[in-house]
């Protein structure tokens, strides 16, 4: 969809048509079970009648055509990568290869129990098997767990097996370090672990600011959380005194895989020195985003940590050629997950990894650095980079300069959006004054590229001769400048059947 | 493959855009030091055809559902997907799509997710959902901390009957914030908690799951009722595909329920992705751990949705949110929604009267299997444990052999219930399914 094709005329007040509760009209049905049909007790027998529901829940009764219509239009309100350029700082918005969604559909895989025997599911563990040592080469590091959904459980995972490495060593420690340009996850999990997250500054070069660093460390600091290249697009140069400095204070070292996409093939966590490194499967090994999830945060450490990873651990056992569920973990943090994992995710990126190979998936960050820089050159002149240089998947530009026409960061954002482009990350990081993150990834072509630049361009421009146009933005787009303050304010967090009047 | 567009003449010519003589210069800023200065030992790239071949091979290495006739339960069960579900939750415009904070260009999966959360309030009788959490364990923990922030008490009481996963992801989340968690044990007749057994005073949270471990049901107003006399805040997980049936836990007293909703939105896929549902009452709104969806109007006074109360989240508040959740499982949530208005409130009923009558008719014929008996007595819907003369778990392997998922056997996570065995019975099993998984289970005590 070009971001006009949802806009449409006679649906009254809402443009997305009413809710699916409002097209319900008591007696139609979409669904089809069976009936018992076997000498079975009826349901008033078998559930006693303090059990039994009283009041039915209030689903909606529509026919299927009409449930298949309702979302079908939903889904083409909706900005999507097979729709067009996504280029969402830190996000890593690629193109998710069609053959994966076939894959995963196989009954070999998708029937199958998360509890069954390793002898039934050998197929899967074989994939989770090479993709772990896969990850585990790309990242240097010794060994992994599948069990986290997403980056933020990969992230607590890490600081719960930190956590256990300085208490086996005796050692109370108090507070994890976390740069001001962060994602939000970082403190987030670390407050979750039990510990105090303490910022470090960014120098003037958008690095960690060494000197400040070592002058937070000592022997109360867990470790550093770090992403690298980090959101402003830099790879953290200092990084082996960085390493050096938190090892020197008993810290250990955590990565935030976030933006391992720029760096795979060229350069491995493990040789940078950290101790701990999450992935996110859903960012660099190209597997659906699904409109905020699911992901998969894959969790890898060095061998000296790999006894705290959450059990079952996968083992390949040698005499019998087979793979196996290591439950005997006695110093494991435990479980973090119900399950394995998001494993249909975990399915999806193994299909990305023998995708491209080796050489593929170094082709990968040279392809991405090189978008990003090329992008970052044609706009840098109408939005400057907050830090000049070279820069790696993606590149932080801010739009202060419009500050005189009262044009912020959103308001670009918002008509990049009537120039047909989803708008970049804005207002992060927090340490760039009127931010624009801005990653292109590796699967956009230099024509896009160009475009993309061009529409920049013109709303620089414009923002200098009609400001007004980008206050108005967008204005081709089903709605326009949803008031968030009344959503928070007046809170409607869910359909009631009293709002049938809203029809 | 190759999923980039990039020319030789592409590369140059951007190269020299950016004022760089070849591509090694883009990685200037790695200190030569920690260059990987070697090729990369991962397996070799393959064409699609080759592709499929080889996963397809693995895929035949893997006996489910959709092979063997599936009993197995204990927390993931073979329910039937409608295809209006698998086709509207794999549309492109929803799957490769991103977290919805650009509103206007989103609207599609506000809209979903906020009808997401109304008919997850819905089934469980509450007033506020968010728009999703991992899965079934990991939406208890969040239940627990936010019974942690409200009552400002450090101890919580969770019912044995808990899927054991679930109590085990509660411990390793709450290992850092110094918890003090209690399981309340089971009464061994009937298989539901007994909270005389443990001291509730002082608690933040009552858990209990609904049904439980055992397929049995438990005394949720008892519980609520418990919890509220001790100020705790009563937590339900719920299994969704029963709420047809039985009663919302909203309704019973809960002031959280949350539950695993893999079973509405996807097939078994070895565990994951599934997805957490997360409800509760009003007055907790703010303390509601992830992304929420509401409703407001555009600058244009039209019915809008976007993602709301961002300032308890991550990205806002930092270290002070009410949990570190980012990514959630959306594409999930889309499934779940889509579901249950496939079935409506006369199709979820039927859902769970099939799953209850066809698991209380395999009740009667299992219970009749010689040295076999039922283990709890009491009501119980889609599970039931069947007690019989061996190891319930090599029972399990040696029916595979015999076309059957059965499982798990109960000693994996109980030794005074080693000779159990938990059969699961959904929708999707025929009377001919259960009299032939009994005649197998006959055939195996035979041979052993």
């Amino acid at each position: 969809m070009h971001a006009t094709a949802g806009a449409r005329a006679g649906d009254g007040p809402s443009p997305g048509g009413p809710t699916i509760f409002e097209r319900s009209r008591p007696g139609r049905r979409a669904w089809s079970l069976p009936d018992a049909g076997l000498a079975a007790p009826g349901i008033e027998e078998l559930i006693p009648a303090e059990h039994r529901r009283a009041e039915p829940p209030a689903l909606p009764e529509v026919s299927e055509l009409e449930l298949v219509r309702h979302y079908t239009r939903l889904s083409q309100e909706n900005w999507a990568i097979d729709v067009g350029a996504y280029p969402l700082g830190s996000c890593s918005m690629k193109y998710n290869p069609k053959v994966a969604e076939d894959v995963a559909a196989l009954p070999g895989f998708a029937g199958l129990h998360p509890l069954a025997d390793d002898d039934l599911v050998q197929g899967a563990l074989e994939v989770l098997g090479v993709l772990g040592e896969a990850l585990c080469e790309l990242t240097g590091m010794a060994r992994l767990t599948f069990q986290p959904a997403a980056g933020a459980q990969g992230e607590l995972t890490g600081l719960l097996i930190m956590r256990a490495y300085h208490l086996a060593r005796g050692d109370v420690r108090k507070r994890v370090i976390v740069p001001d340009s962060a994602h939000g996850t970082n403190p987030a999990s670390v407050t979750l672990a039990g510990w105090k997250a303490q910022e470090v500054p960014s120098d003037t070069r958008g690095l960690v600011d060494l000197s400040a660093l070592e002058e937070l460390l000592d022997d109360d600091v867990a470790g550093l959380m770090l992403t690298n290249p980090n959101t402003l697009g830099l790879f953290e140069r200092d990084i082996k005194r960085i390493a050096a400095a938190v090892h020197e204070a008993g810290g250990l070292l955590y990565y935030d895989g976030a933006n391992f996409n720029s760096i795979v093939g060229k350069v491995r966590p493990g040789d940078m020195g950290f101790d701990v490194v999450h992935m996110n499967l859903h960012k660099t090994f190209a597997t659906p985003h699904g409109g905020g999830g699911p992901g998969s945060g894959p969790l890898a450490v060095t061998e000296e940590l790999e006894r705290y990873l959450p059990a079952p651990v996968l083992a390949w056992s040698e005499p019998a050629g087979r793979w196996r569920w290591d439950n005997d973990r006695p110093h494991s943090i435990g479980r973090i997950h119900s399950w394995h994992g998001n494993f249909g995710i975990d399915l999806r990126a193994y299909v990305y990894l023998r995708s491209l190979g080796p050489e593929g998936l170094k082709r990968v960050a040279e392809r991405a650095v090189l978008n990003a820089n090329y992008l970052k050159t044609l706009i840098e002149g109408a939005f400057p980079i907050a830090y000049p240089g070279t820069c790696m998947h993606e590149f932080v530009s801010t739009a202060k300069g419009l500050k005189p026409h009262g044009v912020r960061a959103m308001d670009v954002a918002k008509r990049l959006i009537d120039h047909g482009f989803h708008p970049p990350t804005v207002y992060f990081p927090l340490v760039v004054e009127e931010a624009l993150m801005v990653e292109p990834t590796e699967t956009e072509s230099r024509e896009t590229l160009d475009e993309l630049a061009a529409a920049f361009n013109a709303v620089a421009a414009e923002a200098a001769t009609d400001p007004a146009a980008l206050h108005r933005a967008p204005t081709s787009t089903p709605v326009r400048r949803p008031d968030e303050a009344k959503a928070a304010r007046h809170l409607k967090l869910r359909w009631t059947p009293d709002d049938s009047s809203n029809t | 493959m190759d999923f980039s567009p990039h020319t030789p003449e592409d590369i140059a010519g951007m190269l020299e855009v950016i004022g760089l003589g070849n591509l090694e210069d883009l990685f200037e800023s790695i200190p030569e030091g920690v260059r990987l200065d070697r090729e990369l030992d991962v397996p070799g790239a393959l064409s699609e055809p080759e592709l499929v071949d080889h996963l397809s091979g693995l895929a035949a290495r893997s006996r489910g559902a959709g092979e063997l006739v599936c009993f197995a339960g204990g927390g993931v069960y073979d329910h039937h997907i409608p295809s209006a579900v698998k086709a509207l939750a794999s549309r492109a415009e929803f799957a490769t799509s991103y977290t919805p904070y650009q509103a206007e260009l989103s609207q599609g999966i506000l809209q979903s997710l906020y009808e997401f959360q109304s008919l997850v309030c819905s089934l469980y009788g509450m007033e506020v959902a968010n728009a999703s959490l991992y899965d079934g364990a990991n939406a208890v923990v969040e239940a627990v901390n936010l019974s942690v922030r409200s009552t400002q008490r450090e101890r919580v009481a969770i019912g044995a009957t808990v899927h054991p996963h679930y109590r085990d992801v509660l411990k390793t989340y709450t290992a850092g914030l110094g918890l003090d968690i209690i399981t309340a044990p089971f009464d061994p007749a009937a298989g539901i908690v007994d909270w005389d057994e443990v001291d509730v005073e002082g608690c933040a949270a009552l858990v209990l799951a609904y049904p439980n471990i055992f397929g049995g049901l438990e005394d949720v107003r008892g519980a609520a009722e418990k919890a509220h006399g001790a100020g705790a805040l009563a937590v339900v997980a719920a299994d969704p595909t029963a709420m047809g049936v039985l009663e919302a836990p909203g309704v019973m007293g809960a002031d959280i329920a949350v539950g695993e909703g893999g079973a509405l939105a996807t097939s078994p896929a070895y565990g994951g992705p599934y997805v957490g549902l997360f409800a509760t009452k009003s007055p907790f709104v703010r303390q509601v751990p992830g992304r929420i969806s509401g409703e407001t109007t555009d600058a244009d006074g039209r019915r809008a949705f976007v993602l709301t109360l961002q300032a308890r989240e991550q990205h806002i508040r930092r270290a002070k949110a009410t949990s570190n959740v980012c990514t959630n499982q959306t594409l999930l949530a889309v499934a779940t929604a889509v579901h249950l208005a496939w079935l409506g409130p006369h199709g979820l009923r039927r859902l769970g009267e099939v799953c209850a009558r066809r698991t209380a008719f395999a009740a009667l014929r299992l219970g009749e299997i010689p040295g076999c008996a039922l283990r709890f007595e009491g009501p119980r819907f889609k599970e039931l444990v069947l007690e019989t003369p061996v190891d319930g778990g090599e029972l399990a392997t040696r029916l595979a052999g015999r076309g059957f998922l059965a499982g798990p056997g109960l000693g994996r996570w109980w030794p005074e219930l080693a000779n159990c065995l938990l059969v699961a019975v959904t929708e999707r099993r025929t009377e001919d399914h259960i009299l032939a998984f009994a005649e197998a289970i006959e055939k195996e005590l035979a041979e052993l």
